[in-house]
């Protein structure tokens, strides 16, 4: 299980979702990623994409102007 | 007993592409929504850079969909591929720079390409026989099933039961007899349909899916193609289209202002790429300077900047202004007035 860090800012949504879910593909089960998004939007995005696809998100932080998302990785249903 | 038939839904985040898919999964399928993004994508978000959007959801609908209808969504970005869609249209472009009938085979091919490369046996999208002037039409549908490289495998569940059996039908993977014949503009038995399926809320784009279909957007990205290097383009030029006032006050250069946080925001991520201005001393917009600008074109923009700051009615304002990879200095500068600003600056 390894941690990783995924820089998605000043990209606007749908790109954030885009990013974590090629990233994803590239991590292993339990891994976690920290994603750091400038479109507040995301805070809403990349939860639901990880409900869809059965991650967890383990903390969402605003910090600035700056969204701090950490997920999960669970990669059976990924 | 049989694994249940696959089929890749074309899902925009509008109600009809939901409607169809849940027509389909209620038919014992199993589906899998797909989205494309070209650049142009009318999402939630980038109206939401904007502070008077801000009590709308900020979400993307296709996710928002796939969410409600309990299926996966795959978000594809198309951006390079979809270019040549944009700029050569075999089928030309409708009202505005929309290219709808090629875009519609071009994601209905890169929706077939999808489920060959996964396994799955048939497309659906929520297309309507005659709900839009170009692309759903009697004579164009069958278009987009062959240029897609669909064909047969290209179910529309709102309309099926108005166009030939497709293969899905006559195969037995779905009952014809459960799906639709929805026809024309009206949006009546959509919303009935919904009701029944006990959906409430859903996203109602205005025109279109996309940003083509907006006279304002596509004023501005004929503006690009005619004073850039010629008919072509990248992604940061389509998505800063979106965001701010547009000035050309001089071919060579444009004035891309903020018109409040949320855009200033957003442009503060492109201003190492531009020479860019802002007021020194009072609250305003920041503004990017697109093309080549001299100290004199240099000028005029601080005294247009002033114009949307806080000194506007000032004799006086100071400006800080920073050189693409060059200096930084401040200039003092008298505002334009509002008249003096002519009306062809704005784009
Ligand atoms: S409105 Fe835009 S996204 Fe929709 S079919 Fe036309 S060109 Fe494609």
């Amino acid at each position: 299980m390894s941690e990783h860090t995924l820089d998605a800012r000043n990209l606007l949504c749908p790109l954030p979702v885009i990013r974590v879910q090629s990233k994803a593909q590239t991590l292993a089960d339990g891994d976690t990623l920290k994603v750091i998004c400038t479109d507040p939007g995301a805070l809403s995005d990349i939860p639901a994409w990880c409900r869809i696809n059965g991650h967890s998100v383990l903390d969402t932080q605003n910090i600035d102007k700056e969204v701090i998302i950490t997920i999960k990785i669970a990669k059976d249903s990924a | 007993m049989n694994p249940p038939r696959k089929a890749v839904a074309l899902i925009s985040g509008g109600l009809d592409s939901m409607l169809a898919a849940q027509l389909i999964l209620e038919q014992g399928v199993h589906v899998e929504g797909i989205n494309f993004f070209t650049g142009f994508c009318v999402e939630g978000h980038t109206h939401a850079i904007r502070k008077h959007d801000g009590a709308k959801p900020k979400r993307n609908n296709a996710l928002w969909v796939a969410e409600q209808l309990g299926i996966k969504l795959h978000i594809i970005d198309v951006v390079e591929e979809y270019k040549d869609v944009v700029l050569n249209p075999k089928h030309g472009y409708g009202a505005h720079l929309n290219p709808c009938l090629d875009c519609k085979g071009f994601m209905v091919g890169q929706a077939r390409r999808w489920m060959e490369e996964h396994g799955f046996d048939f497309i659906i999208t929520g297309e309507v026989l005659g709900q839009r002037p170009m692309s759903q039409r009697r004579d164009t549908f069958p278009v987009i099933a062959r240029e897609s490289g669909a064909g047969e495998r290209l179910l529309r569940p709102l309309c099926a039961q108005l166009l030939p059996p497709t293969l899905p039908e006559r195969e037995g993977w779905v009952d014809r007899e459960r799906l639709l014949k929805f026809s024309g503009r009206s949006r009546k038995p959509q919303i009935a349909l919904a009701e029944q399926f006990n959906i409430s809320e859903y996203a109602q784009p205005a025109g279109g899916c996309c940003f083509l279909t907006d006279p304002n957007y596509t004023r501005k990205l004929q503006d690009l193609w005619q004073t850039g290097a010629g008919k072509h383009y990248e992604l940061d030029d389509i998505m800063l289209l979106k965001v701010g006032r547009h000035l050309r006050p001089r071919p060579h250069f444009k004035l891309i202002i903020g018109r409040e946080e949320g855009e200033n925001n957003y442009l503060e991520g492109y201003r190492r790429q531009f020479t860019h201005l802002r007021p020194a001393e009072h609250n305003g917009s920041l503004a990017l300077i697109d093309g080549h600008a001299g100290a004199d074109d240099i000028h005029l923009a601080a005294r247009l900047t002033a114009r949307f700051s806080q000194g506007r009615d000032l004799a006086s304002v100071r400006m800080s202004v920073t050189e693409k990879d060059g200096p930084a200095y401040d200039v003092d500068v008298t505002p334009f007035t509002s008249e003096e600003i002519p009306q062809e600056w704005y784009l």
